[in-house]
């Protein structure tokens, strides 16, 4: 078995959740720092999560093909994003976007807001605000933001397909893998890219219910050290 | 010269309009759950923006809407105590002071002063209450704040260390120069650790009184209710006097000869007040003005043993009387309450209740 749409789907599926964790932060605390366009700005932002993927493909190769003035600027430069890997890797960002930037957004707003009030009142920057306090208490529901990110960037297929194509070795990955096989009547190769594709999923389910488990406990054992001596 | 306030916001429904002006002293605003106390702390601190007014700390302009000024919580060096202290979780407690002293030595000391020695090291999840306030104090006034707010600092502790706290919390306000303003509900707390009161409803101050005048004599129907008092009536004003709607009785205030009761709405007695009338010569003859004036035939629903004190629910017997404050509230210490029992309601005779005159507490709103 040729596991090289094992390997392309990881790249892909590592490199975009990257991406997508910087940006989907920085969107979400854009938005909680909007007033009025609040509301228009985070429909923009969630408007991948319930387009058919196709839709978002189709819109990719609009923005990026050799027709478009970003396609034209790529190509000048000597480069494209069509039919190559890096394509893939935009694909995913686009798709995996919204969730990251809608949980990770939730698990922001979780945070007591009083927690940033004291803050302010005690003369701390908002940047330091940002990374000293809201991150780090929002990290388990980040790390949830996170984890869900890489699974719909590894499962993604509709817009890879469109922009990324199906190149063996080079954009094949293995959702895409697993449509070729059944295509082809390879129902062996398919299951086999089934059960590869199942376990990952598995593991990365499991590991976000035990970050979250696991600062669930933290607490707990906190609580229990608690030091009830004095008043 | 201290504090001066004179600010508007609408919050939907609801309008805060509030104006005052504090001296170097404990000022306290007192006022039911919802009338727009805490929200006055924050725009104070700058937490809450206002739409219109001025704030002004040591005549230093926080904010002012006319002249566009509006500086930001950060540099307006106002400490905010918050209810729940709002201690930073994934920091331990010598990294929370330092948030507000940015300075390590600053910092130690202020964990010395707080008797917070050993705990550095602890995260808020692992202290007690009272650990957890003294984080707070200590962290707020590392900032070096020029005033001090507290919201509700004790609403969340139990009787015994609420008092030992507030004893502590007495001794910081001392060092500091009593240069304080704190938001609370709870009356007893309030007059124990403050020199001046603002009452407030719905939004608006309705008194600013010295605490002893405020409890002696306060001016509003939210006032007296704020300030514990359980008695309280509509006044109709008669030929034969003031009758008290809903108690259903004449009432002669002392000093209120003539038209000047025309303006009072309401009239008010603290159940500590009541004279029990034991002998029958006291008793009135007859249940017409001007002898019923100040007197009650109580109708006894229910005796209530306290933890030192008897309290008596009782109604009029005689008289119509209509309203939610029909029932009202006597309280008597044991044995005063085993005496009159003996005389009264032993001996299946009426328990007639005075209400002295100077006691009558009067309200034009």
């Amino acid at each position: 078995m040729d596991y090289t749409p094992l390997w392309i789907s990881v790249k892909v599926a590592v490199t975009a959740t990257v991406f997508t964790f910087f940006l989907g932060l920085a969107a979400a605390r854009l938005v909680l720092s909007l007033g009025k366009w609040k509301g228009v700005v985070d429909g923009l932002f969630s408007l991948p999560m319930v387009l058919p993927p196709t839709v978002v493909g189709f819109f990719l190769l609009l923005l990026f093909g050799r027709n478009s003035v970003l396609g034209k600027f790529l190509e000048r430069c000597g480069t494209t994003v069509i039919f190559t890997w890096q394509g893939a890797v935009i694909a995913a960002v686009t798709v995996a976007f919204p969730i990251m930037y809608r949980t990770a957004r939730g698990a922001l707003e979780q945070v007591d807001v009083n927690l940033i009030h004291a803050a302010r009142t005690l003369g701390m920057s908002e940047v330091r605000i940002f990374f000293r306090i809201l991150l780090p208490v929002a990290r388990p529901g980040i790390m949830a933001a996170v984890i869900l990110a890489f699974a719909r960037a590894l499962g993604e297929f509709g817009a890879t397909i469109m922009i990324a194509g199906n190149i063996p070795g080079r954009t094949q990955t293995m959702s895409v893998a697993v449509y070729t096989a059944m295509q082809s009547g390879n129902r062996e190769l398919a299951f086999r890219w089934v059960a590869v594709i199942m376990l990952i999923s598995f593991v990365s389910m499991f590991l976000m219910n035990y970050t979250v488990e696991r600062n669930r406990r933290r607490l707990w054992r906190m609580w229990n050290k608690k030091d009830r001596g004095g008043a | 010269m201290s504090l001066y306030v004179d600010i508007e916001k609408a919050f939907g429904a609801f309008h805060l309009k509030v104006a005052f002006e504090t001296a170097d002293e404990v000022f306290a605003i007192l006022g039911a759950s919802g009338c727009g106390k805490s929200l006055t702390l924050k725009c104070i601190a700058g937490i809450e923006r206002p739409d219109r007014g001025v704030i002004r700390l040591d005549g230093r302009t926080l904010f002012d809407s006319e002249k566009r000024i509006d500086i930001p919580a950060r540099k307006r060096k106002i400490g905010y105590l918050f209810q729940d202290y709002a201690l930073f979780p994934n920091m331990t407690v010598f990294e929370n002071i330092l948030c507000g002293a940015g300075d390590k030595e600053l910092a130690r000391e202020l964990a010395a002063r707080f008797y917070l020695e050993g705990k550095e090291q602890l995260y808020p999840a692992q202290l007690s209450g009272g650990q957890k306030q003294r984080v707070a104090l200590a962290r707020m006034l590392a900032a070096k704040p020029d005033y001090l707010l507290l919201d509700e600092p004790f609403s969340a502790l139990d009787n015994y260390l609420k008092s030992k706290l507030e004893r502590e919390l007495m001794e910081v306000l001392d060092d500091y120069g009593r240069r304080v303003l704190f938001v609370s509900h709870d009356r007893n707390e309030v007059y124990r650790l403050t020199d001046r009161i603002a009452v407030m409803e719905n939004g608006e101050v309705a008194d600013i009184r010295p605490k002893r005048e405020l409890f002696e004599a306060p001016r509003t129907l939210a006032a007296t209710l704020l300030t514990g008092c359980k008695n309280v009536t509509r006044l109709e004003h008669r030929e034969d006097g003031l009758y008290a709607l809903d108690w259903g009785i004449y009432l002669r205030p002392a000093g209120t000869d003539g038209l000047s009761g025309a303006a009072y709405q309401y009239a008010a007695v603290r159940a500590h007040y009541f004279e029990a009338v034991t002998e029958t010569s006291e008793m009135p003859e007859t249940l017409e003005p001007p002898e019923m004036s100040n007197m009650l035939m109580c109708e006894i629903l229910r005796e209530i043993e306290d933890t030192f004190s008897m309290v008596v629910l009782f109604r009029n017997r005689y008289g119509e009387q209509t309203g939610d404050y029909s029932i009202l509230t006597a309280e008597f210490s044991k044995e005063e309450w085993a005496g009159i029992r003996v005389r009264t309601v032993l001996q299946n005779r009426p328990l007639w209740l005075r209400i002295p005159e100077q006691k009558i507490i009067l309200m034009e709103r």
